[in-house]
């Protein structure tokens, strides 16, 4: 079954892995570039990830793909991946394929943390492919995001648990949105193997696929976008577009599998589009 | 400043307070179980026990550890925006501000506290329940852990007295849910508590933020209908 549309076969081996682990930090800053456009002062890869800049999709926007140099996270993996976009550039982020999480030799946990910062008048699509919890992964994945007022986001999460047919791997996420230093959305979740009551009526259920997207606006501040039940099949998922307690739009969508996340949140996405304007 | 953990000489004001008798609204409230017994997740008494562990470790927590950190002397309007920012169901917003509202009309008349009269006049339309709790368990003479016990039993106890009338369940089996959810009542509590003392010395990003989205997507289901047993 396809679970993501462009997921590539991962080998759960990794030739050049230290039982250790590994500790990479991956790092991108784009700037304006003078010209109307936007530069990238810093795009440094590092261990398993990878940094592409690819063509640009919209106009004015630095595109950056990250690319799976070797298959990761495996247990014992520290990871970490900083981005800063300073005001006046606008970048988006994407990656190549799923990212999969997969045990280690050493049967340790892994840790990805993500760090993003948006200044003023800066502008960031963060749309990764999903992150697939294999079964027999530890992973720990920390989203922080730090917003100036007046900046703009589109973040999309997709968690998976376990690739098709396959055990659940056990998956902390939290995502944490500060927007001029006060609290727009925390959200976290403790799933798979170990994790109480996830996979019961309040949490997932039968679902196995858990995505938000999160859209921040300053034109919301005025004109919040309307609470809206999407239209779904509960037998293959469902999902809500809600307004946060600030200039925010969040699309909450579970499923059955990552193809149908994905199909929420983009509903999810053009519902909360039209409500901008 | 250091949390006191130790069992309180004022436990009776704990059984007031957690009294599911205190007069603070709760009782017109289910805790999500509604909804889910609408669609069909919730039938019987092993159904409400994975519900109400699931509820526990995510949104019971996290009232929890607002309750226990408001206790400890943690900024109640930074905790308010807190409380915000892991609530993405507007109808779950609401609700929360509506109980708070009815606990601090019963807490003012139960233990008066500038406290709380300031938290009053900072959120004229509620501040959210769990922060209530955590400023009315202080004035009552109590601590962080007993706040936390407090918001964590009330997490569970809601949705199931609301299963008893929703199901016909068996009120003994429904309590007997809760008896046996009670160590994880404790570690819940505890772990609350511990996350509202980082909470102190460092900021509210300390507390957890456990979500259970399908009890923000029902809880938005459910506030459209035009007639319900409960108000949540």
């Amino acid at each position: 079954m396809d679970r993501g549309g462009r997921m590539t076969a991962v080998v759960p081996t990794r030739a050049t892995a230290p039982a250790s682990g590994v500790r990479a930090a991956a790092r991108i800053v784009a700037a304006p570039d003078g010209r109307g456009g936007t530069a990238l002062p810093v795009l440094d890869g590092a261990g398993p990830l990878a940094l592409r800049r690819t063509r640009a999709v919209a106009p004015g926007t630095a595109q950056v793909t990250v690319v799976g140099a070797m298959s990761a996270p495996l247990g014992g993996d520290h990871l970490s991946l900083d981005t800063r976009v300073r005001t006046g550039a606008r970048l988006a982020v994407g990656s190549a394929a799923a990212t999969v999480s997969l045990p280690g030799r050493c049967g340790r946990s892994a840790t990805y943390d993500v760090r993003l910062t948006v200044d003023s008048d800066a502008e960031l699509c963060w749309l990764p492919e999903p992150l697939i919890a294999a079964a027999g992964s530890d992973l720990a994945m920390t989203t922080r995001v730090d917003l100036a007022e007046g900046a703009r986001l589109v973040l999309r999460e997709e968690l998976v648990l376990g690739r098709a047919g396959e055990r659940p791997g056990r998956l902390v996420s939290r995502l944490t949105v500060r927007l001029d230093g006060r609290a727009l959305l925390d959200q976290g979740l403790a799933l798979g193997p170990g994790a109480p009551g996830w996979s019961g009526p309040a949490v997932l259920d039968r679902y196995r696929a858990v995505g938000q997207l999160l859209v921040v606006e300053p034109r919301f501040r005025d004109r919040p976008c309307q609470v809206a039940v999407l239209p779904s099949d509960p037998a293959e998922g469902e999902a809500m577009l809600t307004p946060l307690a600030g200039p925010a739009a969040l699309v909450t969508a579970l499923a059955e599998d990552a193809l149908m996340v994905r199909r929420l949140l983009d509903a999810g996405r053009q519902a909360a589009a039209a409500a901008a304007g | 400043m250091t949390i006191t953990t130790t069992a309180p000489a004022n436990r009776a004001a704990l059984l007031v307070l957690a009294d599911g008798r205190f007069p603070a609204g709760g009782h017109a409230h289910s805790g999500g179980a509604e909804a889910a017994v609408a669609a069909g997740r919730l039938y019987d008494a092993t159904s409400l026990e994975a519900f109400c562990r699931g509820r526990l470790d995510t949104a019971g927590l996290v009232a929890a550890a607002l309750a226990a950190a408001a206790a400890a002397g943690v900024d109640p309007l930074l905790l308010d925006e807190a409380a915000d920012a892991r609530t993405p169901s507007p109808a779950l917003r609401a609700t929360a501000r509506k109980l708070g509202r009815q606990m601090m009309r019963a807490a003012r008349a139960c233990w008066p506290s500038p406290v709380l009269d300031a938290l009053a006049a900072a959120r004229p339309r509620g501040a959210h329940q769990p922060v209530v709790l955590g400023v009315t368990a202080s004035a009552a003479g109590l601590g962080p852990l007993d706040a936390a016990h407090a918001a964590a039993y009330e997490a569970v106890s809601g949705p199931a007295t609301a299963a008893v009338r929703l199901l016909s369940l068996d009120p003994f089996d429904a309590t007997a849910v809760l008896a046996r959810l009670a160590p994880d009542l404790d570690r819940v509590a505890q772990q609350a508590v511990d996350s509202a003392r980082l909470a102190l010395d460092s900021d509210v990003d300390a507390l957890p933020a456990a979500s259970a989205p399908l009890l923000e997507i029902a809880a938005e289901r459910h506030a459209a209908w035009p007639v319900r047993l409960f108000a949540s």
